[in-house]
Formats: structure tokens, C-alpha cells, sequence
């Protein structure tokens, strides 16, 4: 394969499509498919073969604003129509060449104004399934043109140009990630994509690992070109199977263009990737934890350093990035680390994809430039908090972040933003609150969760987080003190302090964080024994006589 | 040091053939071990001793860290599942949605906790962390097809249909 190759193959796509007069896209994401996406495709289908029109239907990856779903968009008129039926497909057809048909069509542009599209650029374009699609969308042009014009070192330095941080929510430099690697000493290198999104709330890599999973693996082949490593794993979550399947099809159909196995564009250049599906264990985010579950074993940190970029998988030198991270890598070769550089705020260059959710109108996936306003991703873009109730805090990192409340929302988000907030960027789940959210309930829910997660091995985590557990069902069941509120905030420090991983580490943020912004609503528990959001259920108390 | 071979198969039963395959795909190596396990709870449902057994003999790991990685993973399940399955998913968004009324709902209709089966095996009551349908939360998966915005009235509704059955 080369670029010319490459370009042949992205033409006779081009052929192909200009034989159709329209294109229907049907977003087939989760979210659409379980309101009835696949059956609403065959019927547009039908419909046009029926009507004789010269309609080319195509599946793609989640178009954005799931709320609005099922999501079917006309091109080239660009028309957007939300919760489409599977009985509209003739009415659509019919449409087509004329003019769009009123009730179905949707208003976002509120929603699609301020987001710019890096990561999610072939998201609701092209067919997941098909390789040639994303060549034609200029995929592989960034491996093949790095493999012959490039040196290994040249895509560093361009990677680090670029000034990306890490996606998974530590916000390392990438660029320095990499030179690490590649000047480990060790002639078997590994590099690993964290596909293990189990942060409850999160779901932007599952939609780009099943949108675009070409993407990924041309991140991950230039990721492995630039380190000198010839054998990459994917790690994806059991629970996403769609994902694991649409990962699978894509490199056996990369391996069938020559884009993967040995010798890849005529070059030395050998590469191969193997997905390996987790089991359940949001501790196997962290990195340690996760390559010693890709080695067949139970999923447990260890004390770092040595960082896997020296002693990794079997000991070797492996480079781990998340999903979204090798996502942005193709565009970042294709444009140069300047363009990308030129985007988002001082230190945190670029997109972030956010998976928007709870208590907001336009709930769904969005990517928005670095710096960007929470009140604008909140009001604008998701369209605020609907029916009648007010906004009271937005949660970001998952149980490793905090809720950030409302006199907060003007701050730009960035990763070093969000950590002075109390909260982390963390992997991009972002979600809303309104005012019949119980702010020690939430901090109750996110302990409950990391205890029942913490894999054992250190105390400060295993006992802190159940500890803290105990203590805050006291206080939502209205038994606390005030002294119980006083060793709660000391076993956080110490669980903060003292835990051997990320987990534990970040366990206690909800917690602090709430305590920070929402004190009142825990004194409210202890001393008044009322819960002022209606949700906890107080033990009744003794009347004083 | 004589060629490793590979113990028997516990029985004729052809799903063994597909457990064996996979290991013989990863050369039986030691890092094959959950990647086993998973083809072994895809074709049987659940993992019993006998399949612990036999995947820790074949590819040489001590039984103890076979059983250690079984419990470890909260995919892997010990017990047979029910004839139907309805997960309810308690990720963040769902649980702020309301995912809690849903699983208290199906506990008290079915008279079984999270995580037990109905004494004639019929139901099965699970909680996900997080099934990545966060937008259209809460969201319950009914052997296996996901429901979004789902009500108590919806997941009750799913019961009664598999109860009469």
C-alpha cells in the first residue's frame, strides 16, 4: 500500500458515491439503535427502492445529540431530522430532491455551533464498517506519509509540537510519553490502547472505537512507528461488545490492505494489534492494573516507578494511551502539531469529547475546543436544565472527579481549571445536576462505587473507602455528628495521601469536593436531620418531650 | 523435558471444543487465561469448578490464581444465570435519573436482591456499572436489548411477560 494506492482506493469511493443523487445517514449508535435505528435503515431502503430513487443509505457512528434520536441526516442538503420513525422513511424519501419535511427536521445548531470536530471528524459520515470509507476521508494518509517521509523521531517531535496531553484524564504530555518510550533500551517494545472506559457515565470511546475504529489503529501503527514497537493490544470492556466487534472487523480488514502486519507500505515497518477484552474491573483503568490484566492475571497496580514505558508488559518497555489520545495522533501528522497547537488554552492545546448527560436537554456526545466556558457547554450546547428545575452542580472525572457548582461555570475548561476547581478533566464524562440531586448522596454513590471497585491490595483504599462509606450512609440516614463529619474529612486526606494508585488516590474528590461547594447540604443532614434536595430517607427522629 | 499436552476434555460436550480452540489460538499460553474464561462463560453461561479446572490444567496456572481471576472480574458469574436476564444499569447518569426506584421495583416483584436468581430460575436480577447508553439514561437491559429512559412501570411490565411464559 502507498499513498497513491491510497488515493486510488479514496477515489473510487468518490466514484462510487457520485453515482447516488442523495445519501441518507442513519446514525446507528447505541442510543439510535435501541429506539429501533436498524429497522427505520432497511425501511429507507425499501422506501427508496420502491419509490426508484437513487438513494445511497449508509450506517454510520453517533451523529452527537442522542437525545434528539433516532438521528437521520440527507446530504448533500445537510438535513438533520431527529426521532425519526421507522414509518417516516417514506415521507423522507419522498422528500428527497425537494424540499425537507417540516416536522421531522430539527434546529441544532445552538448545539453544533461552538464544537469543533477533530476526534469525532468521521463520526455520523462514514461507515464504521468499511475500511474504504475512512480511506476516503483521508484515512491512513498520516501512517503512510510518516512511514516514508517521516523519521520515528520526526513524529515525536510533531506529536510533541502539538503539545496534546493525555486524554485519559491524567493529561500527561503525549509527546514526552512517547520519547520515553522510544528511548527505553530493549529490542521488544509494546504499545497498549486503554479501551477500558469504565468511569459510569462515559461513553466517548465506546462511540469512536465504534464510529471510527480505523482511526484508532492508524494512532496506535504511527504511535508504534515513532517508539519502534511492533506489537500493539487493544484493552476494550466486555460490556462493550459492539465495540469489540467492530474493532475486530477493522483490523482483519487493515491486515487484508497490507495497513497492518509486516512489511506495511513496502517499508521494514512490521505492526500488528490484538484486542483484549476486559472483565469488569474499573481498577484495570489505571495502568499497572490494566497490563496485568492483558497478561492473564488478576488486575492489580503496582507501585510505579518503574513506569511501563520502562518495564511494561512482560517487562518491556509499553507505551499506554487512551482511546481518544491515539484518535487525535492522525489528524496531528496529517495537519502538523502546529495546527493542533493553535487550538484550546495555554496549556491544554486542542479537543476534548465530552459525553454530556442527566439532568440537561441535548444529552449526547459533543467536542469542544479546550478553554471552553462549562456555562457554554452547559447552556448553549446542551440547551441547560429542562422542565422548570434549576442547575445545581455538573460532574466531571467520574469517581475520580468532583461537582462543579453553578458560580463556577465560567471558568474555561482545561485540565489544570478543573483540578484547582477540586475536580479532574478525567476521561470526559460530564454530568448535569438539577436541584432534586442530594449532593450527599451523589458523594455517597461515587464512595459506594470505588469501594466496592478497590481491588484489595492497599488498606488506606480498601478500608478508607469502606469507612467513608459507613460514614456518609450515616449521615444521608440522618444518624451523623458533627464529629462523624470531622473524621470523614480526615480519612479523606488520608486516603487521598496514603492509597498506592489513581483509585484511592482520587477516591476521596467527590466528597471533598461537595463538602467544598455544598457544606451547607451536609450540615443540613447532621444537624437539622433533613435531606433539603427530598432525596435521602431520614430515620425518624425522637420528639424531645 | 517432555512436549506439554493438554488434559482431555471433561466431556463431549462440543462447547468444550470452542474453550479448547481458544487457548490452542493463543499457543496455550498463561496470558490466554481470561480470554478463556470469557469463551468458556460465552458458551456455558457461567464457570463452574469443572471449567476452572480444566482451563487452569491446560494452560498450567496455578488453580488458585485461575479461581483468583474468576472472582477478581465482575463479568464472571459462578452461578448458572436465570432463563431471562433483565440488567438494570447503575452508572451515574442512570443512578442520577433514577436507577435505584427500578432495581427497589424489581427486588420487591421478583422477592430476590441484585445479583440473585428467582428460585425457579427463570429471572435473573442484575446491576451494570455502566452500559455506555448514558444519554438515554436510565437505561435496563432486557436479556441483553437496551431500553433507554426506562420506567418502573416498563421494567414491570418485562417481568410480568416473562413470569407468565
Amino acid at each position: 500500500m502507498t499513498v497513491e494506492e491510497l488515493e486510488q482506493i479514496a477515489e473510487s469511493v468518490r466514484l462510487e458515491n457520485a453515482k447516488y443523487d442523495h445519501e441518507i445517514h442513519v446514525c446507528m449508535d447505541l442510543a439510535c439503535a435501541s429506539q429501533g435505528a436498524d429497522k427505520l435503515r432497511d425501511e429507507l431502503v425499501k422506501a427508496a427502492a420502491a419509490a426508484g430513487k437513487n438513494v445511497l443509505v449508509r450506517r454510520t457512528g453517533c451523529m452527537g445529540p442522542c437525545s434528539s434520536g433516532p438521528l437521520v441526516r440527507v446530504d448533500p442538503e445537510e438535513t438533520l431530522y431527529a426521532h425519526v420513525k421507522s414509518k417516516d422513511a417514506e415521507v423522507i424519501v419522498a422528500s428527497l430532491g425537494s424540499l425537507p419535511v417540516p416536522e421531522l427536521q430539527c434546529d441544532l445548531s445552538n448545539h453544533f455551533d461552538k464544537q469543533v470536530r477533530v476526534v469525532l471528524e468521521n463520526a455520523g459520515h462514514i461507515d464504521p464498517e468499511k475500511i474504504d470509507e475512512y480511506i476516503a476521508s483521508d484515512g491512513y494518509k498520516a501512517l503512510m506519509t510518516a512511514l516514508i517521509e517521516m523519521t520515528p523521531a520526526g513524529v515525536i517531535h510533531r506529536i510533541t509540537e502539538s503539545r496534546l496531553r493525555g486524554r485519559g484524564g491524567g493529561g500527561y504530555p503525549t509527546g514526552l510519553k512517547w520519547s520515553t518510550v522510544a528511548k527505553a533500551s530493549g529490542d521488544q517494545k509494546y504499545v497498549v490502547c486503554n479501551g477500558d472506559e469504565g468511569d459510569p457515565g462515559a461513553f466517548m470511546d465506546r462511540s469512536v472505537m465504534e464510529g471510527d475504529p480505523h482511526r484508532v489503529i492508524e494512532g496506535m501503527a504511527l504511535a508504534a512507528y515513532g517508539v519502534g514497537a511492533n506489537k500493539g493490544f487493544i484493552y476494550v470492556r466486555a460490556e462493550y461488545p459492539v465495540a469489540v466487534a467492530r474493532l475486530t472487523m477493522a483490523i482483519r480488514e487493515a491486515r487484508r490492505r497490507g495497513l497492518l502486519g509486516s512489511n506495511i507500505g513496502g517499508t521494514t515497518f512490521n505492526f500488528d494489534v490484538e484486542i483484549r477484552l476486559g472483565a469488569g474491573a474499573f481498577v484495570c483503568g489505571e495502568e499497572t492494573a490494566l497490563l496485568a490484566s492483558i497478561e492473564g492475571r488478576r488486575g492489580t497496580p503496582k507501585p510505579r516507578p518503574p513506569y511501563p514505558a520502562v518495564s511494561g508488559l512482560w517487562g518491556k518497555p509499553t507505551l499506554i494511551n487512551n482511546v481518544e489520545t491515539y484518535a487525535n495522533i492522525a489528524p496531528i501528522i496529517r495537519n502538523g502539531g502546529k495546527w493542533f497547537a493553535d487550538m484550546g488554552s495555554e496549556r491544554s492545546k486542542g479537543t476534548k469529547v465530552f459525553a454530556l448527560t442527566g439532568k440537561i436537554k441535548n444529552t449526547g456526545l459533543v467536542e469542544v475546543p479546550m478553554g471552553i466556558k462549562l456555562r457554554e457547554i452547559i447552556e448553549e450546547i446542551g440547551g441547560g436544565v429542562p422542565d422548570g428545575h434549576t442547575f445545581k452542580a455538573v460532574q466531571t472525572g467520574g469517581p475520580s472527579g468532583g461537582c462543579i457548582p453553578a458560580e463556577m461555570l465560567d471558568v474555561g475548561v482545561s485540565y489544570d481549571a478543573l483540578m484547582a476547581m477540586g475536580s479532574i478533566m478525567g476521561s470526559g464524562g460530564m454530568i448535569v445536576m438539577d436541584d432534586t440531586s442530594c449532593m450527599v448522596n451523589v458523594a455517597r454513590f461515587f464512595i459506594e462505587f470505588c469501594m466496592t471497585e478497590s481491588c484489595g491490595k492497599c488498606i488506606p483504599c480498601r478500608a478508607g473507602t469502606a469507612q467513608m462509606h459507613t460514614l456518609l450512609s450515616k449521615i444521608c440516614s440522618g444518624d451523623a455528628t458533627l464529629d462523624d463529619l470531622e473524621l470523614l474529612e480526615d480519612l479523606c486526606s488520608t486516603v487521598k495521601e496514603a492509597s498506592l494508585c489513581g483509585l484511592g488516590q482520587t477516591a476521596p474528590n467527590p466528597v471533598l469536593s461537595t463538602l467544598k461547594y455544598f457544606r451547607n447540604e451536609y450540615i443540613e443532614h447532621i444537624v437539622h436531620k433533613r435531606c433539603p434536595a427530598g432525596v435521602c430517607t431520614m430515620k425518624p427522629q425522637e420528639v424531645l418531650a | 523435558m517432555p512436549a506439554f499436552t493438554p488434559p482431555p476434555l471433561p466431556s463431549d460436550d462440543k462447547r468444550w471444543k470452542i474453550v479448547n480452540g481458544t487457548m490452542r489460538k493463543n499457543g496455550f499460553a498463561r496470558h490466554a487465561l481470561i480470554e478463556t474464561l470469557h469463551t468458556v462463560q460465552s458458551s456455558f453461561g457461567y464457570l463452574d469448578d469443572d471449567a476452572i479446572r480444566f482451563v487452569a490444567r491446560s494452560l498450567r496456572v496455578p488453580l488458585s490464581q485461575a479461581y483468583g481471576v474468576v472472582t477478581f472480574y465482575h463479568y464472571f458469574s459462578l452461578k448458572p444465570p436465570g432463563k431471562h436476564t433483565v440488567t438494570v444499569c447503575a452508572g451515574t447518569a442512570c443512578y442520577i435519573k433514577g436507577a435505584d426506584a427500578l432495581i427497589a421495583a424489581a427486588e420487591k416483584r421478583l422477592g430476590i436482591a441484585q445479583g440473585q436468581t428467582t428460585k425457579d430460575g427463570n429471572i435473573s436480577l442484575m446491576t451494570a456499572r455502566c452500559v455506555g447508553a448514558c444519554s438515554r439514561a436510565p437505561v435496563v437491559l432486557s436479556d441483553g436489548e437496551v431500553a433507554g429512559e426506562a420506567s418502573v412501570e416498563q421494567v414491570l411490565e418485562q417481568l410480568e411477560r416473562w413470569a407468565v411464559e
